[in-house]
């Protein structure tokens, strides 16, 4: 049985390591959030093994914090990202796109 | 309880917290191997409902059986699973809809795009109107 939380600690540690082996690498910022909200899945996995294995109900609350935190920071993530593109992009609202085009042209006449 | 049965529900933990944590390297390998940001998308929620409700049964067939009043502790794991699986999903589906929106995702491995087609049409009855979608 010793064995098998051995066996568990070393996956979840390995699956982590990938994980931030594509959170470097990630070409886009969306590959890095994603990358990030499943290192938050690996550490909720993590510390719920450590709760199984001290028979410890202590971090219970922590897992329900962790587990609402993930959703925030990848939505706004994305949502940033939304935002930031959308000026450029051409299938954006025209509102962004007038707004820019009025303050670069301001820019360069005065 | 019997000291039989508490041993059973252990050896069930403990296979629930293994699969669980072979989710967990599964995501990793493929958040690793896989080409653009929609599959990796496919491989990384894999850990995050079904990996995490294993290890939430595992904890509780673990812990349960020995507290005295086990009401606060079962109920935090209810309430941890009932986020996970509400707020994965529309994470989800954000992330992959500014990924597609914002052109982040590989055309050329999509088997079908409907969505494409759904925008090429709408873009057609809404031409001169403001494009307000996204």
């Amino acid at each position: 049985m010793n064995t098998l939380w051995i066996i568990i600690a070393v996956l979840l540690a390995v699956a982590a390591l990938m994980s931030m082996v594509r959170l470097l690498l990630g070409p886009s910022i969306l590959d890095r959030a994603l990358s990030v909200d499943a290192l938050l899945a690996f550490s909720l996995t993590g510390l719920g093994a450590y709760a199984a294995f001290n028979r410890d109900p202590t971090v219970l609350p922590t897992l329900l914090v962790l587990s609402l935190l993930g959703f925030v920071g990848s939505v706004s993530i994305a949502k940033f990202v939304a935002r930031r593109t959308e000026s450029h992009d051409d299938e954006g609202p025209s509102v962004f796109r007038l707004a820019e085009d009025t303050v670069e042209e301001e820019g360069k006449t005065s | 309880m019997s000291e039989e049965f508490v041993q059973i529900l252990d050896w069930i933990a403990i296979l629930c917290l293994l699969a669980g944590a072979l989710l967990s390297l599964i995501a990793g390998i493929g958040l690793l191997r896989f080409p653009d940001l929609l599959s990796r998308m496919h491989a990384a929620s894999k850990p995050q409902v079904l990996g995490l409700l294993l290890v939430l049964v595992g904890i509780g067939l673990r812990i349960l059986p020995q507290e005295e009043t086990g009401v606060f502790s079962a109920g935090t794991l209810v309430l941890v699973g009932l986020f996970q699986v509400v707020t994965v999903p529309v994470a989800g589906h954000i992330v992959a809809r500014v990924g597609y929106r914002t052109g982040r995702i590989r055309r050329d491995l999509l088997g079908t795009d409907e969505l494409a087609d759904r925008l090429e049409s709408d873009r057609f009855t809404k031409s001169g109107a403001e494009n307000n979608v996204s």
